[in-house]
């Protein structure tokens, strides 16, 4: 509690808790649509989708960070690549498991032979080739150069595999195959009212993360520099 | 005829109405649990959670900027 008076909180720090607390009591409080199957699983929405929201935002600012590294060759870029990388995957790894247990409170089982979720599974052990490539590497340039490229490799990749692909199949997932998707949901308002707070605030908390992990890691730096 | 194809027609539209009498009540749904006011145990314990989780979030976040304060200090 040394330095309690410098240490302020950012404005868009105090959103995310405002609003991560407002997800939870509004998710289970509020009224939601009566559907049969679904009953009350159905607030699973409010954390299951923002998971990958969350996700798709830091894998973003990974490949931007990605291919600035290849252009500028700034250790920082390439800092801002992997660690969006690593808490991208995490929230990844959070959307699986709640859409496992989701799938087991509606289809009874925890995994399916759906082109969704195998896809999905498949995006994410390629990005977790993509830790293991950087830990095989030693110089610093060669790392943050094959790094990126594979970053941009394993982005590539997610988008047609994760989006595109279950739409032109048959799938039990929401939203491919033919089932309605974001629709299904949207028909209520009432899951308006927590659904965009959800996704605010869990992508709010994954950018926070980051930046906590990139901080550390530029930090460790300069002070390895000072030293 | 054609007081028969209007009779028809109103008996067609009454019989529409059917439709609108699904009962929200025939979904199960965690009624009971809100019923016995157990709902708010429910948020209650997961409020507690996010509550350390949000505390751990704030304690790591402070050490991080002392340490970025530190070393901003000595370059």
């Amino acid at each position: 509690m040394t330095s309690i008076k410098s240490y302020k909180l950012s404005w868009w720090k105090i959103l995310t808790i405002v609003l991560l607390y407002y997800s939870v009591v509004g998710g289970f409080l509020w009224p939601v649509p009566r559907l049969h199957i679904l009953n009350e699983s159905i607030r699973l929405f409010y954390f299951h989708f923002p998971m990958w929201c969350a996700m798709l935002l830091l894998f973003v600012i990974s490949v931007v960070s990605s291919i600035k590294y290849l252009r500028s060759q700034k250790i920082s870029d390439d800092e801002y690549a992997v660690e969006s990388a690593k808490v991208g995957m995490l929230f990844g790894v959070l959307g699986l498991l709640t859409g496992m247990l989701w799938g087991k409170a509606t289809w009874g089982v925890f995994w399916t032979n759906d082109p969704k979720l195998n896809n999905t599974a498949i995006s994410l052990m390629i990005y977790t080739a993509y830790f293991v490539l950087r830990s095989s590497l030693n110089d610093e340039t060669q790392r943050g150069r094959l790094s990126a490229v594979y970053n941009i490799f394993a982005f590539c990749v997610l988008i047609p595999l994760i989006f595109i692909l279950p739409r032109m199949v048959d799938s039990l997932h929401p939203g491919n195959g033919g089932n309605p998707g974001f629709r299904l949901f949207d028909t209520s308002h009432d899951m308006k009212l927590v659904i965009y707070t959800a996704i605010l605030a869990f992508c709010l908390l994954g950018w926070w993360l980051t930046s906590l992990l990139i901080t550390l890691k530029k930090y460790k730096r300069l002070r390895d520099e000072i030293n | 005829m054609k007081s028969i194809k209007s009779i028809l027609l109103l008996f067609t539209i009454l019989c529409s109405f059917q439709a609108f009498c699904q009962n929200d009540k025939t979904v199960e749904m965690a009624d009971v649990l809100r019923r016995d006011g157990k709902i708010y145990t429910v948020v209650i314990s997961l409020v507690v959670i996010l509550t350390g989780l949000v505390l751990f979030l704030l304690r790591v976040d402070k050490k991080v900027s002392v340490l970025k304060d530190e070393i901003e200090k000595r370059m």
